[in-house]
């Protein structure tokens, strides 16, 4: 008797822990479901809109077929190539520094700091370049959204390129102190050479993280339907005219929107695709 | 982990102490990356004071009142964020509520339950969900999710569950409960991610042990693993809490953008971080664009408080990182 209950309840143990098993397959299930759902429309509706025009053509005015998309492209270019300008020579000296330089403590604050700020909202950052840039100058510009959009990449690249050179071995540090060569460039011309994939990769994961960013863009960049001929104007982001594509009221803005999308995501999967294969490289050649 | 972590910082002391004698170049070098790693403090400084200067306006005119008074009117020159602060916290709730269980699920199932040739490929997928624009989901949101939304589930709530309350008025598909459902979708990653690291972390020996004394797979994991993770499983919570309470794009896109403080989750509602997206190019007044400021800073105010209360409970746990660039 004694043993039939213990049995029974060592059934219902095992009959627990499948049931749990269960569910967290379900769940895993559940968390990738809705990237298959986005990514099935994406292709449907974005497919189905878009055409050479896309890539070669200003908007067209509403009422109008067509158009395209081609001065949002080259506007996000432009833009991510503004925040490439503050965000990448502030994140790399920096992630050197809490990497070969400061005392453990300082670094801890540091690293501390540095991932708070990046769970900062990134509208916050649209918010204080307006107040910044954009109400000193009078003018939206596209400085001040590659400001915006830069100021985003400091903690990010500062993290991760501080990590990439901790996996660089003290003995490369070593060897290059014992051969007489200074500090600074022990760590410039070996320790970063070593790491410079490693860096690299941190860089593109960046970019990809805001080259999708609409919030930061709202009022700083602002968008704009014609050629961006001078920085200092409003210019035009592909995130912003998906936006504004789709709140419109307009069926051909909408498609548009999606055809904006599709490119968008395309190109955000192509960055980390890259990232993907110069990790393998990587960690295939240091492990 | 953490013991591997700690081998380069004695290391490095032992290199500090080889290094020649200090020269120009290398004093220099020092203090240009001390510069630039200083810089975010000096951001975090800055965003603070930003803000908190170009709303002094309106916190002197509205005071305290700001926070508790639900009248938003740009006409009349009366500002208050009581519906949006109701709106972000509402909505991130929702956020949780939906993501935390399936996000640690998922994490369980990665770390302890999956077979190893499936591991990778589901984290690169989540990854991949990890790296779709808020706005682009928004626009899915807007026009696959809401009609979805506004045809089957929320009228089977209403019918089912309108005695709670939560679900009753009209249906017009953007709602409070839409946001919701967006902001997890965007959090499901994060928590994800940082879990499973967290998971990660704890040592076999815990696993081992449960093991040994006759537990099955369900009570290792409960007994040894996630009690053992809970202050670290809490961080990621607070972690994913503090995304939710900022996202922007996609919750502007199907919350609905109404001003108001209802108890049903089918009306729509109005988060801090929607108003700004909305309305700050439109803000034509000083007052208005400074109470917008003010808004901004109370964005800002919340999430740095969620962020540090995570950072400190992942590192105090000693495991992970939020932003990683290898696995």
């Amino acid at each position: 008797m004694n043993r039939s209950s213990s049995n029974n309840q060592h059934h219902w143990r095992k009959l627990k822990s499948a049931l749990a098993s269960g569910l967290a397959f379900t769940s895993a299930l559940l968390v990738i479901s809705p990237l298959a759902l986005v990514f099935f429309y994406l292709l449907i509706s974005g497919a189905t809109s878009l055409n050479w025009a896309f890539f070669t053509h200003l908007p067209a005015p509403v009422g109008e077929k067509g158009g395209g998309m081609a001065n949002a492209i080259v506007g996000t270019l432009e833009l991510l190539g503004l925040a490439s300008i503050v965000g990448i020579p502030v994140g790399i000296l920096g992630g050197v520094y809490l990497a070969e330089y400061g005392s453990a403590r300082i670094n801890w604050g540091l690293r501390f700091v540095a991932d708070v700020l990046n769970g900062v909202p990134s509208i916050t950052w649209g918010v204080v370049v307006y107040g910044l840039v954009v109400l000193r100058f009078k003018s939206f510009s596209a400085y001040a959204g590659g400001l915006a959009l830069g100021l985003m990449m400091i903690p990010l690249i500062m993290r991760t390129t501080e990590e990439v050179l901790l996996l660089v071995p003290n003995g490369y540090r070593e060897a290059s102190l014992a051969l007489g060569i200074s500090r600074w460039r022990t760590i410039v011309n070996i320790v970063m050479k070593t790491a410079s994939k490693g860096i690299v990769t941190g860089i593109l994961l960046a970019l990809a993280r805001i080259a999708g960013e609409t919030a930061p863009l709202l009022f700083t960049a602002f968008g704009n339907h014609f050629w961006n001929r001078n920085l200092t104007e409003p210019i035009a982001a592909l995130p912003l005219q998906i936006f504004s594509y789709a709140i419109s009221p307009y069926d051909d803005w909408h498609r548009q929107a999606w055809a904006g999308a599709l490119v968008l995501v395309v190109g955000i999967f192509i960055i980390n695709l890259l990232v993907r294969v110069l990790t393998r490289e990587r960690t295939a050649r240091l492990i | 982990m953490p013991v591997v972590a700690s081998i380069p910082a004695v290391e490095r002391s032992a290199s500090q102490l080889m290094a020649p004698p200090s020269r120009l170049g290398d004093k220099a070098f020092e203090w240009l990356t001390m510069a630039m790693a200083g810089a975010v403090v000096l951001l975090v400084i800055l965003v603070g004071w930003q803000l908190w200067s170009d709303s002094m306006l309106a916190i002197r005119k509205f005071g305290f009142h700001f926070l508790g008074s639900s009248t938003w009117d740009p006409v009349a020159e009366q500002f208050g964020a009581l519906p949006f602060i109701y709106g972000t916290l509402v909505s991130s709730l929702i956020a949780l509520v939906i993501a935390v269980p399936l996000s640690i699920a998922t994490a369980v199932y990665l770390t302890e339950l999956a077979p190893l040739s499936i591991r990778q490929p589901i984290i690169s997928l989540i990854e991949m969900l990890a790296a779709i624009p808020s706005v682009i989901l928004g626009l899915w949101g807007i026009f696959v999710m809401i009609p979805f939304l506004r045809d089957y589930p929320f009228p089977f709530l209403k019918k089912y569950l309108g005695w709670t309350g939560l679900f009753t008025g009209p249906i017009y598909g953007v709602s409070m409960l839409a946001g919701g459902i967006i902001i997890a979708i965007m959090i499901l990653p994060i928590i994800t991610s940082v879990s499973r690291e967290i998971l990660r972390s704890v040592p076999n020996l815990q696993r081992e042990a449960a093991y040994a004394l006759g537990a099955t797979r369900w009570e290792v994991t409960r007994i040894a693993v996630l009690s053992y993770a809970k202050k670290g499983l809490f961080g990621a919570i607070i972690l994913g809490l503090g995304r939710a309470l900022g996202e922007t794009m996609a919750v502007t896109m199907v919350i609905g953008n109404t001003p108001q403080v209802a108890l049903s989750l089918l009306k729509p509602g109005y988060t801090l971080a929607s108003v700004i997206a909305n309305e700050f190019t439109e803000a034509t007044t000083d007052i208005y664009l400074q109470a917008l400021f003010e808004i901004a800073l109370v964005l800002f105010g919340i999430t740095i408080v969620a962020n540090l209360l995570a950072q400190l409970l992942l590192k105090t746990f000693g495991a992970p990182q939020t932003t990683r660039a290898v696995q």
